[in-house]
């Protein structure tokens, strides 16, 4: 293992992160703090408590969960885009690195950026509602897992995507409406018992009633079905990944 | 001694058929410049991503100081620094950080003082803490360079190094390249330049739709294919060359004050000594006589048309 190359790699991405601070870190806590009082307010006021929590504590991890999904893909696609982009790949292609160290480096780096915005939106949180987690240990599982895996998945879409609109094709259409329809901001046996059958194809919907058991103790879904779902998404990312560094696909030509 | 880089029939075919390499084989020596020659789409850049790792060959195998570049490549890749035709950096990075990312690449701890070194021998120091986008161009060229040799490689490839570079930074490159052979480092260039070939390189290598059409020590291939003309520049001019002269096959300038006579720096007897002779029974009186060598370029415009130069 090059680990001087990946710490390299991760290095560089994190400066990045720290200079555009305000876009990585402000941006996600001004649009989270802003969730809170339109959400929490306006939908709160009519929606008392789900499952005796009260409805702004109940949305908080859907809301971290909405926040860490979206910055690991864009972290992660941007991070190895950007290189195909300007050009600058020839110089990850020539060293002596592996694709397995590309990607501890470019996904370690965005799940880590994720990682971190996830937890500022945590601390945000508690100045708007009472929060506590039952299952710490479960939750940071869930938080890492999930950046982690999301990362991955951004990876591949940046090493799949030909131009900018591509990159945010996946997220856009597929990632955000999985997420809002996921039960971020209800719990799903709100929903009609058709819509409740519904929901269970949406992958989301596991890791954000997995993460919402680390908190509360009450999940929509059964937490082995959600820790499943997870490992089984990150298994299927490495999985393509592995492919990818097979064939070199959209890299090597 | 073992060539430091060693190419043998390597061939590269893209989806669709089309062939960039055809069995191309070079041997490259340690401490050698050579200048690789090709009109645009020979084959040139193809040939340098292969060696560099950045394009799979189809087939052939290429060592770099014995190491091979598929099975053993992390050896083969940490002897060679690459700087790419096109200038590719990331505008918002600084000079400094830009730099220790590619000796990190390679496996290296960022060593400040062998840096500094870098920076300071490409007149960038000053600028090291500038966002890339702040540089002209050639400041650019140097960043690119100075990547490549934060590993400190041994092989150093450099596509079209002076592609729309002012002539006074493609003479400071010149020098950066013979600072690096003076170091002991093995330079391997594509150029569209004839003169800068035939200013720096040791061999010359001439490649064509894939193929390597030859490679060879410069001053050789310039005696060796390259003609010599001799101007007998005259007094008085004429309206046309006497017929005494009609044996040497001259050529008369617009002006008819000068006889052009080209002749191979090869032959047993250049036919120099009978011309001028032959000049003065002529009853011509010369005012000066020049030589003047083909350069590079025509013997390279030559090969590639097919030509005999």
């Amino acid at each position: 293992m090059n680990w001087s190359a990946i710490a390299a790699i991760y290095r560089f991405e994190m400066t990045r992160f720290f200079r555009t601070l305000a876009q990585s870190f402000l941006s996600p806590v001004l649009s989270t703090s802003l969730y809170f009082v339109v959400f929490g307010t306006a939908i709160g006021s009519r929606i008392q408590e789900v499952e005796g929590v009260s409805y702004g504590a109940f949305i908080v991890p859907g809301l971290i969960m909405l926040s860490i999904v979206t910055l690991s893909i864009s972290n992660a696609s941007f991070g190895i885009y950007f290189p195909k982009f300007l050009g600058t790949i020839y110089e990850l292609l020539s060293a002596p690195i592996n694709f397995i160290e590309i990607v501890i480096g470019y996904v370690g780096a965005a799940a880590t950026k994720a990682l971190f915005v996830g937890l500022v939106i945590l601390v945000t949180a508690t100045f708007f509602v009472d929060l506590r987690i039952e299952h710490p240990f479960a939750m940071a599982a869930f938080l890492i897992l999930s950046c982690l895996s999301f990362s991955l998945l951004g990876f591949i879409i940046g090493i799949w995507a030909s131009n900018f609109e591509q990159m945010s094709l996946v997220p856009q259409l597929v990632v955000t409406p999985l997420i809002f329809l996921g039960g971020t901001f209800y719990s799903i046996s709100m929903l009609p018992p058709v819509w409740q059958t519904i929901t269970l194809f949406n992958p989301v919907v596991y890791l954000i009633s997995g993460f919402r058991w680390s908190f509360y103790g009450f999940a929509d879904v059964p937490i082995f079905w959600s820790l499943l779902a997870i490992v089984a998404f990150t298994g299927i990312c490495l999985a393509v990944i592995g492919w990818i560094f097979k064939t070199g696909w959209r890299i090597r030509s | 001694m073992a060539p430091i880089l060693s190419i043998k029939d390597l061939r590269k075919s893209y989806e669709g058929g089309f062939e960039a390499l055809k069995g191309v084989t070079l041997d490259i020596e340690q401490g050698e410049i050579l200048a690789l020659l090709g009109p645009n789409g020979a084959g040139k850049t193809t040939l340098i991503s292969t060696v560099c790792g950045i394009t799979t060959p189809t087939s052939g195998s290429v060592t770099v100081g014995g190491h091979d570049i598929q099975t053993d490549f992390r050896a083969a890749r940490q002897m060679i620094g690459l700087v790419p035709q096109e200038i590719a950096l990331e505008p918002f990075e600084k000079v400094w950080n830009t730099v220790r990312f590619s000796r990190g690449l390679f496996g290296y701890g960022a060593d400040s003082a062998r840096l500094e070194e870098i920076l300071r021998k490409l007149s960038l120091w000053d600028k090291r803490r500038n966002a890339i986008k702040e540089l002209s161009g050639g400041m650019k060229r140097r960043v690119l360079i100075a990547k490549a040799l934060a590993h400190e490689p041994r092989v150093l490839f450099l596509d079209e190094p002076t592609a729309g570079v002012d002539v006074e930074l493609r003479k400071d490159m010149w020098d950066i390249v013979a600072e690096l052979k003076a170091s002991g480092v093995t330079i391997i260039l594509t150029t569209h330049y004839i003169e800068e070939a035939e200013a720096i390189a040791d061999r010359v290598g001439v490649i064509d739709k894939g193929e390597l059409l030859l490679v060879q020590d410069k001053d050789t291939l310039m005696a060796q294919m390259g003609k010599k003309q001799i101007e007998v520049m005259l007094n008085e001019p004429v309206d046309a060359i006497p017929d005494c002269l009609s044996a040497h096959n001259l050529t008369l300038n617009g002006a008819g004050d000068v006889l052009v006579y080209t002749y191979d720096t090869n032959a047993d007897r250049t036919g120099i000594t009978t011309l001028l002779n032959d000049v003065a029974q002529a009853g011509l009186v010369l005012r000066d006589v020049q030589t003047r060598q083909s350069s590079l370029e025509e013997i390279f415009v030559n090969l590639v048309s097919g030509e005999p130069a």
